[in-house]
C-alpha cells in the first residue's frame, strides 16, 4: 500500500541553523507512531513541514503522494504545540467554527468528549486553565475524520486521569486507514498505545522501529532506551 | 485501569500470557468466544495492533482459533488448555525457586519452608 507520508532527503534550515537534515521516512496507514527526541531535535519542524506551514530547504515531503496543499489540509488534522484559537470564543463557538471549516469534522463526537471531560461548552476559552485549553484543542482535532493526525506535544499539561481518557479515546477512534503521529516527551505514558517509534536527534532520524522490537532486542522499555540514547 | 506490564519485555508477549492465564483460569472456558480485538485492546488500554499480534501468537500455539467473520474462540481441546495450564504452573514454580535462590535458599530448603507454610495453614 502507498505510504501515507513520505520524506525523501528532507532538509530544513533556518538561516545558518539546520533543523532537519536529509530525513528519509515513510509512514504507513493504520499506525500510532511516536515521534521522540530531545528539545530542539526537529520534531516540530518535521510536523510543520508535513502541514505545509514550512517549505523544505531541500528534499521533499509527500502526503498521499502529493506535496502539502489544499487536499492534504483535509487529510491532516494538526494539533500545534501552542494555543492558536481565539481565546475570546466560547467552546461551543469553536465546535461550530471547526464544523464550518472542516467537512470531516463531527460535532457530536466533540460534544460527547467535552461532556465526558466535564468541560462546560458555554465557557470562553480564556477563562479555562492551561490543561483544559489543551483538552479542548485535542478534542477538536480528534473529532475530525482525518487520514493523518499530527499531534505536537498533546498531553503535556493534562492531568494523568484525563491523559488516560484521552489515550483511550485515541485507541477507540483508531481506524485502520488513518495514522496518528504523536510528538512527546512523556514516553512512559503513551508507550503501550504506540506501534512504532521514531527517534530523532539533531535533525536526523537515529532509530525507527516497532515498540515490541525495541523491547525484545534491548530488554528494556522505549522510555529506558530513550534515556540511555539521549543521556546528557 | 488497564493491565499491568513489565517495562523490559515486549507488550504483545505479556498480553498473550495474560489471556493464556485467563483461559487456564477458566475466565474463558474451552469453546467460548473471546471479546473482539478492539474490546480487548480497550480493556488492556493498548494499541489494537499489539493485541492483534498477541492473539495471532495464541492462534499459532493452538490455544485459540479464528472463525472467519464470527470471531475468535478458545479451543475445544481441553487437553491443550490443560497443557498450557501445566506450563503456567511450571513457570510459577520456577519463578518461586529462583526468588528463593536469590535469597540464598536451596530448592530443598524452599520445599521445606513451603511444606511448613502449607501445614501451618491448617
Amino acid at each position: 500500500m502507498d505510504a501515507l507520508l513520505e520524506c525523501r532527503g528532507l532538509t530544513k534550515s533556518y538561516g545558518r541553523k539546520t533543523a532537519l537534515s536529509g530525513v528519509d521516512l515513510s509512514l504507513s496507514r493504520g499506525k500510532i507512531i511516536g515521534l521522540l527526541g530531545p528539545n530542539g531535535s526537529g520534531k516540530t519542524t518535521l510536523i510543520k513541514l508535513a502541514c505545509g506551514l514550512l517549505t523544505p530547504t531541500a528534499g521533499e515531503i509527500l502526503i498521499e503522494g502529493k506535496a502539502p496543499g489544499v487536499e492534504s489540509r483535509l487529510a491532516i488534522s494538526y494539533l500545534p504545540d501552542k494555543n492558536y484559537l481565539n481565546d475570546w470564543m466560547r467552546v461551543s463557538d469553536l465546535v461550530q467554527y471547526f464544523a464550518d471549516f472542516y467537512s470531516n469534522f463531527d460535532p457530536n463526537r466533540a460534544r460527547d468528549m467535552l461532556q465526558k471531560l466535564n468541560i462546560d461548552p458555554s465557557q470562553r476559552l480564556k477563562t479555562l486553565s492551561k490543561g483544559t485549553k489543551e483538552k479542548v484543542q485535542l478534542i477538536l482535532v480528534m473529532s475530525r475524520d482525518a487520514q493523518l493526525y499530527l499531534l505536537d506535544e498533546p498531553i503535556g499539561g493534562v492531568d494523568p486521569a484525563a491523559r488516560d481518557y484521552i489515550l483511550n479515546t485515541i485507541i477507540a477512534n483508531y481506524n485502520s486507514q488513518s495514522t496518528i503521529l504523536i510528538s512527546t516527551h512523556l514516553i512512559a505514558d503513551i508507550e503501550k498505545v504506540l506501534d512504532e517509534v521514531i527517534f530523532i536527534s539533531e535533525g536526523r532520524v537515529v532509530l525507527s522501529s516497532s515498540v515490541d522490537e525495541i523491547r525484545a532486542e534491548n530488554g528494556k522499555s522505549v522510555d529506558a532506551l530513550f534515556r540511555e540514547v539521549f543521556k546528557c | 485501569m488497564g493491565w499491568h506490564f513489565d517495562s523490559n519485555r515486549p507488550i504483545y508477549a505479556q498480553l498473550a500470557e495474560h489471556i493464556q492465564l485467563q483461559i487456564a483460569a477458566g475466565v474463558y472456558p474451552p469453546g467460548s468466544k473471546l471479546p473482539s480485538v478492539r474490546d480487548l485492546a480497550a480493556e488492556a488500554e493498548v494499541n489494537p495492533n499489539t493485541m492483534q499480534r498477541a492473539l495471532a501468537e495464541l492462534e499459532t500455539e493452538g490455544l485459540i482459533f479464528a472463525q472467519r467473520t464470527a470471531g475468535r474462540f478458545v479451543t475445544q481441546d481441553a487437553e491443550a488448555v490443560d497443557q498450557s495450564r501445566r506450563r503456567l504452573f511450571q513457570s510459577a514454580v520456577e519463578a518461586f525457586l529462583k526468588n528463593m535462590g536469590s535469597l540464598g535458599c536451596s530448592p530443598q530448603q524452599s520445599l521445606e519452608i513451603l511444606k511448613n507454610h502449607v501445614e501451618g495453614l491448617h
